[in-house]
């Protein structure tokens, strides 16, 4: 008993940080578990890593006007990512280009901008680098961040909720209802962007899309519902950023990476054993059927 | 042949009698110091990385390789500090005089913590912050200038001698006032391990957040010890850098209730109005804001 104490509880009640390490999880499966699932559900799951590289430039202007501060890195990021998600939408929608298309035309544009900035404001500090938070220093203005972003996040599901999975599978009929699919996608990608770069200051940029997109994935493999695939999300989101922590603190890894390949090791069980979508079940079933 | 005809041209403009200076490119702004300093006026010093900015994760533009294809002296520290050397001199095809000034000093391996095997020993590049390591740094940088410049040479060594001779009475002056410190205060935390020598020269004990370089990621347990230490120890004096991420450092002081003593310069000097803009400053700044902490 004393020994699984020692293991699993004795790290969060002895240090702070990993306390706020663990908070900071928690924020961010909220917000990014449901949003990476909608991603998956709409076909976009690339999207977060492209997004990721388009913030770049917002946050190379931020640097330039007030340095190394966070606030003015994150909003510069925010709009960034914002513009390139309207200017990408606009595109699919006013001239003939698939929306995957012209998201990646628009994100390579605005990465080629962000680097020309870096090196042009005099300074080889590496701004992703710094975008990297590291999980184990998240600090009040960084929890507040990820919580408010979260919180956002859920209230604004709650009210699109219903537009955005119609859109998502049948949009055709969401159309014929006379409902602006547009609007409801716009809102959409907006909330990705403000969960990306909340998810860059607690986690680091390539932390935060694995923990939004890992465990929507490994979802999908578990229930049929969408309700059950949300509540699936967030909770191996939750797990995998506890774990990950753990394993961090006992064996001397690194965080981000330690959290996302929980993450991942989740997502490949799960591809052999899941009940929904897992290879194993499937093959059963397809032989129950033969026979 | 363009170049000399160039030359002509200059030396033929009796009203500017432009003396051509000796190109010299340095690595980094601390050994770019002091190659300004023991060259004086027969050299124009560039450093590839300025004040401010990290050596560790430099990446070379265009803009570099020009200025060291034209440069006929190349000053950088070596112990494995510029990782991306090899690969600027082939791009720019140098063909001056290449000066390690590091090369040569007693190097001490970047610490490992007890009881654990990591396999790889890396040396500690960080080695200007031992003014007595320094001394081999001015005779390195001496050697390349009169390899590269022979005509200076008396101009050289006279002002190598002055300001090995600064050097040496900072040196002086600063371990004066550490031994006047009891031993069991002499402990600091840093965020990055780079002041190894300095606390080696002065008996200093160090705790760091990262390695040696500013690369890598910090993990959890690493940050714990550190906690632990620093609680079990009562170190009271923590820095930050001019250039790494402070996040990580301020938690820590946060979770072990300890104050942030001020700024160090660690592998880079500030902006020329900054407090720390020539090696002498830097180093003269350092010391005395760790003392303002020990004491």
């Amino acid at each position: 008993m004393q020994h699984l104490y020692d293991l699993l509880i004795a790290p969060f009640v002895d240090f702070a940080f990993m306390r706020r390490a663990l908070a900071g999880c928690l924020a961010l499966s909220l917000g990014s578990g449901p949003i990476g699932l909608f991603l998956v559900m709409r076909r976009m799951s690339l999207m977060g890593d492209a997004m990721s590289h388009a913030v770049l430039p917002g946050a190379a202007v931020g640097f330039m006007l007030a340095g190394l501060s966070l606030p003015a890195m994150s909003l510069g990021g925010f709009v960034a990512g914002v513009l390139v998600a309207v200017l990408a939408g606009l595109a699919t929608r006013f001239a003939g280009i698939k929306e995957d298309a012209s998201f990646a035309a628009f994100y390579l544009l605005s990465l080629a901008i962000g680097v020309l900035l870096v090196s042009k404001s005099g300074s080889n500090v590496d701004l992703m680098h710094i975008l990297f938070g590291s999980v184990l220093a998240v600090d009040d203005a960084a929890l507040y961040l990820v919580s408010g972003v979260a919180s956002v996040t859920v209230i604004s599901l709650a009210f699109i909720y219903r537009p955005m999975l119609l859109e998502s599978l049948d949009p055709v009929f969401l159309r014929s209802v006379g409902a602006r699919g547009g609007l409801w996608h716009m809102a959409f990608l907006m909330l990705v962007v403000l969960n990306l770069v909340s998810g860059f200051q607690a986690l680091g940029t390539l932390m935060a899309v694995g923990l939004m997109m890992l465990p929507a994935i490994t979802a999908r493999l578990w229930s049929e519902s969408v309700e059950g695939m949300l509540v699936m999300a967030v909770s191996v989101a939750f797990v995998s950023g506890m774990a990950g922590l753990l394993l961090s603190y006992h064996f001397e890894l690194p965080s981000g990476p330690a959290i996302i390949l929980v993450a991942g090791l989740f997502y490949l069980f799960s591809l052999l054993f899941a009940p929904a979508g897992g290879a194993l079940p499937r093959y059963i079933r397809a032989r129950h059927f033969e026979s | 042949m363009k170049k000399s005809l160039f030359g002509l041209l200059l030396l033929s403009l009796p009203a500017f009698a432009l003396a051509a200076k000796l190109p010299v490119v340095a690595s980094f702004s601390i050994v770019g110091d002091m190659a300004r300093e023991i060259g004086g006026d027969r050299v124009d010093v560039v450093s590839l990385v300025g004040p401010d900015q990290d050596a560790h994760v430099f990446q070379p533009s265009p803009a570099d390789v020009k200025k060291l294809s034209a440069s006929r002296l190349f000053v950088t520290n070596g112990l494995g500090l510029e990782g991306w050397m090899g690969r600027l001199t082939k791009a720019s095809s140098f063909r001056g005089v290449l000066v390690e000034a590091g090369k040569g000093i007693k190097t001490r391996m970047a610490p490992e913590e007890e009881g654990e095997a990591h396999g790889h020993d890396a040396v500690d590049p960080h080695a200007w912050h031992d003014p007595q390591r320094v001394q081999v740094y001015i005779r390195n940088i001496t050697a390349g200038l009169i390899k590269a410049d022979p005509q200076g040479k008396a101009d050289y060594t006279r002002r190598a001698a002055e300001f090995a001779a600064k050097v040496k009475q900072q040196d002086d002056w600063a371990a004066k006032e550490f031994a006047a410190i009891p031993a069991a205060k002499r402990k600091m935390l840093t965020s990055h391990d780079a002041f190894g020598y300095l606390g080696e020269r002065y008996g200093i004990k160090l705790l760091a957040i990262q390695g040696v370089s500013t690369e890598a990621e910090a993990s959890a347990k690493g940050v714990a010890q550190l906690v632990r230490q620093v609680r079990q120890e009562k170190v009271s004096a923590v820095f930050m850098e001019n250039m790494t991420d402070k996040r990580l450092l301020e938690q820590l002081t946060r979770e072990a209730k300890v104050k942030i003593g001020g700024e160090l310069y660690a592998d880079a000097l500030s902006k020329p109005s900054g407090p720390a803009g020539d090696y002498l400053k830097l180093f003269h700044y350092n010391v005395e804001t760790i003392l303002k902490s020990i004491r």
